[in-house]
C-alpha cells in the first residue's frame, strides 16, 4: 500500500474540497462519485420517509375490518404509489447507486468511475423519473394499478397511469447507464495487481447486479412503451377485444421484474459479506463459492420469471419448467448463507452495530428465502397466490434483505463517508426497536394469508382481525425504530464525534486504507495489490 | 491501461467484399421466399438474417479483430434472448 | 474546479469507450428482443393473417431499404479506415454519404408509412378493426417495431452529424477516433436490427 500513516495532516477531504463552487451547486454540479453517492442517499431517504408515510396508512386503514380512514379507491392508489416510490425509486437504485458509487472505485484503487459525467447525468435522470411519479398524482388522481401495472386494466385505468409508466421508464434507464458505468469501471480500471479474484465480494455484487440490470432493464422499458401505445394509439398489443395477450404483458413485465428483485438482493449480500469478515475477524470462507453464486445468482435469476404466474393459465409445461428453475436459483443463495456462518464460525465475534445489522439479515434474508420456496411449490402457489402470505415474503426479502443490509452498510461505512462517529447506543436501540417492529409487523401477515386472507383489500373478515392488529402495532413499533435511526444517524453526520481513524473497524480493504473522510482522488498513488483480499494475520 | 492506439486498419477491399456478401444473401432471401417453401420460409429467411448479422458483427463492427471478451459477451446476450424466447414458447407452445 | 473537470477530460481509455458502446449496443439488443418475443407470440398464434397481412407490404420497397441500410453501414465502416489512413477528406465523404443515405431510407419510410395510412391502416384504425386481430397485430407490431427503428436511425444520424463535425475540426484523428468507432458501432446495430425486421415484416409471406 503506498501509505500506512494513520493521520494524514494537510490533505483536504472530498466534503472540503467543494470545486470553487457555492451551496448546492458543490453537490449537483460535482462529477466526484462519492458526493454522486451521498445525492442518491439524500434523495433517496426523502423518497423512504414519502414511502413509509404510504406503507402507514395502509397497514391504519387494515387496524379494523371495514373503512377505517381510507375507501377502496384511496386504498388502491396508495397501495400502487407506495409500491412505485419503494420499488422504481429506492430499492432498484439502492445499494449500488449509493454504496456502489461511493466505495466501488475506492475499493478496486480506482480514482473515480469509469464515466464520471454519465454519473451525474444518471442521477438527473432519476431525480426526473422521480418529478414524473409525483406528476402521476394530479390530474386524474393517482395510478391504482398496483406497481405491476398489469394489463388490460393499466390502459383501462381513468386514473393518471402514463406518468407513473413513463416514470418507472426513465428510471430505468438511470439504472442501465449506472449498470453500464459500473461494469465499465470494474473492467478497465482496477488497480494492477487486483485480479478479478483479488477483487472484494462487494465490487464483484455489483457487478453481478450491473448485467441484470443492462439486460433485464431494457424489457420492462419496451413493455411500458406498449402499455403506453396501448393507452395513447389503441395498438392492441395486450388488449383481448382486438387479440392480444394480456398474459404476454405479465411474462414481459416479469422478465423484468424477477431478475429486478435480484438486483436489489445481490449488493445486498455483497454489502455483508464485507461486513461479516471484518467483525468477525476471519478471511471470508469459500471466496470463490460466493463469487460463483453470485454470477449463477445473475444468470439463472433471469430464467424464473414465470414463477409469478402459476395461476394466470400458463400451458403445464411451463409451469413445471419455471418451478424447477426457481429451485435452482435458490441454491446459490443458500451457499452464501452457509459461507457467511462459516466465516463466523470459530471467528472473534465483536457485536458492532453493523455486525448486528449483518446478523439479523441473515436471520430475515432466511425466513424471506424459504417462504420464497413454499410459494415457488405448483400446488402450494395455487392456495397461497395473492395473499398476504406473498406481502410477508415479499417484504422479508425486499424491505428485510435490502432494508437490513442498507442500514448495516450504512453504519458500516458510517464514518469513512462523514469522518464522525454515529452515536452507538442510539444506533442499537434503534436497532433492537426496527427488528422487533419488523417481525411483529410482517409475521403475522403469513399467517393471515394461510388462512386466506388476500392482498390489495382495504377491507378484511372480521375473523382476521385479531393478527392484523398485531401486525399494525409491529408498523407503529418498526416506524419508531427507523426515526430512532434516521435521526441518530442525521445528527450523528452533523455534529457526531469527529474521527480521522482510516480504520475503526478493522477492515481488510482498501477504503480502510485511505484517509478519512476520502481525499477528493481517493487515492494519491493508486495502489498496487499483492495480497488476496479479506487477509487477517 | 493506455493501449489508445492498438487497432487494426482493415482494407477497404474487405468491406467491399462483405457488402457484396451482404447483398447476395439479401437478393437469395428474397429470391427463396418469393418460391413457395411454405413452413420453411420462415426458418430459412431467419438463418439468411442470421448468416448476414454475423458478417456485420464479425467485420463491420470488428468482432473478428477485438478482443475476445467482446466476443464471449455478444454470444451469451445472443443466448440469453435465445433460451428467453424457448422459454416463453413453453408456454405459448404447449398451451 | 477546472482541476478536477480537466483531470477527467484528460483520462483517455479508448477501449473503456469501447466497452461501454458495446454494453449500451446490448441494451439496445434487449430492447427490440422484446419485441421480437411478442412478433413470435403473436405469429404463432395468428400464422395464416400474419402471412397474408405481409404480403400487403411491398418487397421492392423493403428490398430497396435494406440495400441502402447495408451500403451505409459499409461506408461508416469505412471510414474507421479512411481516418486510420490520414485521409481526412475521404473520412468526411463516406460519413456524409452515411448520413445521406440515413435520409433516402428514411424519405422511403416515410412514403410507405403515408401509402398505408392512406389506405386506412394505423394503429387502432377502425379498418384494422375490420380486418381482424391478426392483421391488427401485425400492423400494430409493423408500425411500433419500424417506427422504434427508424427513431434509432434518427438518433444514429445525430450521433454522426457530431462525429463529422468533430472530424472537421480535427478534434478525431487517426490516433483517436473512438467516437466515430463507437458511432459506426451504432449505426451497425441499427442496421442488424433491420436485417430481422425486413424478412419478418416483407418476406414472410
Ligand atoms: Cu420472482
Amino acid at each position: 500500500m503506498s501509505s500506512n500513516n494513520t493521520n494524514h495532516t494537510g490533505y483536504k477531504s472530498y466534503l472540503e474540497e467543494d470545486g470553487g463552487r457555492k451551496g448546492i451547486f458543490k453537490w449537483i454540479l460535482s462529477t466526484d462519485h462519492k458526493r454522486i453517492g451521498l445525492l442518491y442517499l439524500y434523495a433517496m431517504m426523502g423518497w423512504f420517509i414519502v414511502g413509509v408515510v404510504l406503507g402507514l396508512l395502509m397497514k391504519l386503514e387494515l387496524i379494523a375490518p371495514g373503512k377505517t380512514i381510507m375507501g377502496p379507491q384511496a386504498y388502491n392508489a396508495t397501495f400502487t404509489v407506495h409500491g412505485v416510490i419503494m420499488i422504481f425509486l429506492i430499492v432498484i437504485p439502492g445499494l449500488p447507486a449509493v454504496f456502489g458509487n461511493f466505495m466501488l472505485p475506492i475499493q478496486i484503487g480506482a480514482k473515480d468511475v469509469a464515466f464520471p459525467r454519465l454519473n451525474l447525468f444518471s442521477w438527473y435522470i432519476y431525480v426526473l423519473g422521480g418529478i414524473l411519479v409525483i406528476i402521476s398524482l394530479f390530474g386524474n388522481g393517482p395510478p391504482d394499478t398496483g406497481w405491476t401495472f398489469y394489463a388490460p386494466y393499466s390502459f383501462k385505468t381513468g386514473t393518471n397511469m402514463l406518468p407513473a409508466a413513463l416514470g418507472a421508464f426513465v428510471l430505468g434507464f438511470s439504472s442501465i447507464l449506472t449498470g453500464l458505468n459500473f461494469i465499465v469501471t470494474i473492467h478497465r480500471m482496477r488497480a494492477p495487481g487486483m485480479t478479478w479474484f483479488k477483487m472484494p465480494l462487494f465490487p464483484w455484487s455489483l457487478y453481478g447486479t450491473a448485467w441484470i440490470q443492462l439486460l433485464a432493464t431494457p424489457v420492462i422499458g419496451i413493455t411500458l412503451l406498449m402499455v403506453a401505445g396501448e393507452r395513447i394509439l389503441g395498438i392492441g398489443f395486450f388488449d383481448p377485444a382486438k387479440g392480444g395477450d394480456p398474459l404476454l404483458y405479465q411474462h414481459l413485465f416479469w422478465i423484468y421484474s424477477h431478475p429486478a428483485v435480484y438486483i436489489m438482493i445481490l449488493p445486498a449480500m455483497g454489502a455483508i459479506s464485507e461486513i461479516i469478515p471484518t467483525f468477525s475477524k476471519k478471511t471470508i470462507f469459500g471466496y470463490k463459492a460466493i463469487v460463483i453464486s453470485t454470477l449463477a445468482i445473475a444468470f439463472v435469476g433471469y430464467f424464473v420469471w414465470g414463477h409469478h404466474m402459476y395461476t394466470s393459465g400458463m400451458s403445464g409445461a411451463a409451469l413445471w419448467a419455471f418451478s424447477l428453475l426457481t429451485f435452482i436459483v435458490a441454491i446459490p443463495s443458500a451457499i452464501k448463507v452457509f459461507n457467511w456462518i462459516s466465516t463466523m464460525h470459530q471467528g472473534s465475534i465483536s457485536t458492532e452495530i453493523p455486525f448486528l445489522w449483518a446478523a439479523s439479515f441473515i436471520f430475515i434474508f432466511m425466513i424471506g428465502g424459504l417462504t420464497g420456496l413454499v410459494l415457488g411449490s405448483l400446488a402450494v402457489d395455487v392456495h397461497l397466490h395473492d395473499t398476504a402470505f406473498v406481502v410477508a415474503h415479499f417484504h422479508f426479502i425486499v424491505f428485510g434483505g435490502v432494508g437490513f443490509a442498507f442500514f448495516g452498510a450504512m453504519h458500516y461505512w458510517f464514518p469513512k463517508i462523514f469522518g464522525r462517529m454515529f452515536d452507538k447506543s442510539w444506533a442499537k436501540t434503534g436497532w433492537i426497536t426496527f427488528s422487533i417492529g419488523f417481525v411483529t409487523l410482517y409475521g403475522p401477515m403469513f399467517y393471515l394469508g394461510i388462512m386466506g386472507m388476500p392482498r390489495r383489500y382495504f377491507d378484511y373478515l372480521d375473523e382476521f382481525h385479531g393478527p392484523n392488529i398485531i401486525s399494525t402495532m409491529g408498523a407503529l413499533v418498526m416506524i419508531a425504530g427507523f426515526l430512532i435511526i434516521l435521526i441518530n444517524l442525521i445528527k450523528s453526520a452533523r455534529h457526531g464525534e469527529k474521527t480521522t481513524e482510516m480504520n475503526p473497524w478493522g477492515g481488510t480493504n482498501l477504503e480502510w486504507q485511505i484517509p478519512t473522510p476520502p481525499p477528493l482522488e481517493n487515492f494519491d498513488e493508486i495502489p498496487v495489490i499483492d495480497k488476496a483480499t479479506y487477509k487477517y494475520d | 491501461m493506455s493501449d489508445n492506439t492498438n487497432h487494426h486498419i482493415v482494407p477497404y477491399r474487405t468491406y467491399g467484399l462483405i457488402l457484396l456478401l451482404l447483398l447476395v444473401l439479401t437478393g437469395t432471401s428474397v429470391a427463396v421466399t418469393q418460391i413457395e417453401l411454405t413452413r420453411w420460409a420462415t426458418v430459412v429467411a431467419l438463418l439468411l438474417a442470421s448468416t448476414k448479422s454475423a458478417f456485420v458483427l464479425a467485420i463491420f463492427m470488428h468482432l473478428k479483430f477485438d478482443q475476445n471478451i467482446y466476443k464471449i459477451m455478444a454470444t451469451l446476450i445472443i443466448l440469453l434472448v435465445a433460451v428467453v424466447i424457448v422459454l416463453t414458447f413453453l408456454d405459448y407452445g404447449f398451451r | 474546479m477546472s482541476e478536477t473537470i480537466a483531470h477527467h477530460n484528460e483520462h483517455r481509455d479508448d477501449e473503456a469507450s469501447k466497452l461501454g458502446m458495446w454494453l449500451f449496443i446490448f441494451t439496445e439488443l434487449l430492447l427490440f428482443g422484446g419485441l421480437f418475443v411478442t412478433y413470435a407470440v403473436y405469429r404463432h398464434g395468428h400464422p395464416q393473417a400474419f402471412h397474408l397481412a405481409a404480403e400487403q407490404l411491398d418487397v421492392v420497397v423493403g428490398t430497396i431499404n435494406t440495400v441502402i441500410l447495408l451500403i451505409s453501414s459499409m461506408t461508416i465502416a469505412m471510414s474507421t479506415t479512411a481516418i486510420q489512413k490520414k485521409d481526412k477528406r475521404t473520412t468526411l465523404l463516406l460519413i456524409a454519404i452515411t448520413l445521406v443515405l440515413a435520409l433516402v431510407f428514411l424519405v422511403n419510410k416515410y412514403f410507405e408509412w403515408s401509402a398505408k395510412i392512406g389506405h386506412g391502416i394505423w394503429p387502432g384504425s377502425p379498418l384494422l378493426e375490420e380486418l381482424g386481430r391478426g392483421d391488427t397485430l401485425f400492423f400494430g407490431l409493423y408500425f411500433f417495431m419500424t417506427g422504434l427503428h427508424a427513431f434509432h436511425i434518427i438518433v444514429g444520424m445525430v450521433l454522426l452529424t457530431v462525429v463529422f463535425v468533430r472530424v472537421q475540426k480535427e478534434k478525431l484523428t487517426f490516433d483517436n477516433f473512438q467516437l466515430l468507432e463507437n458511432g459506426g458501432l451504432y449505426w451497425h446495430l441499427v442496421d442488424l436490427i433491420w436485417i430481422f425486421l425486413f424478412p419478418l415484416f416483407y418476406l414472410i409471406t
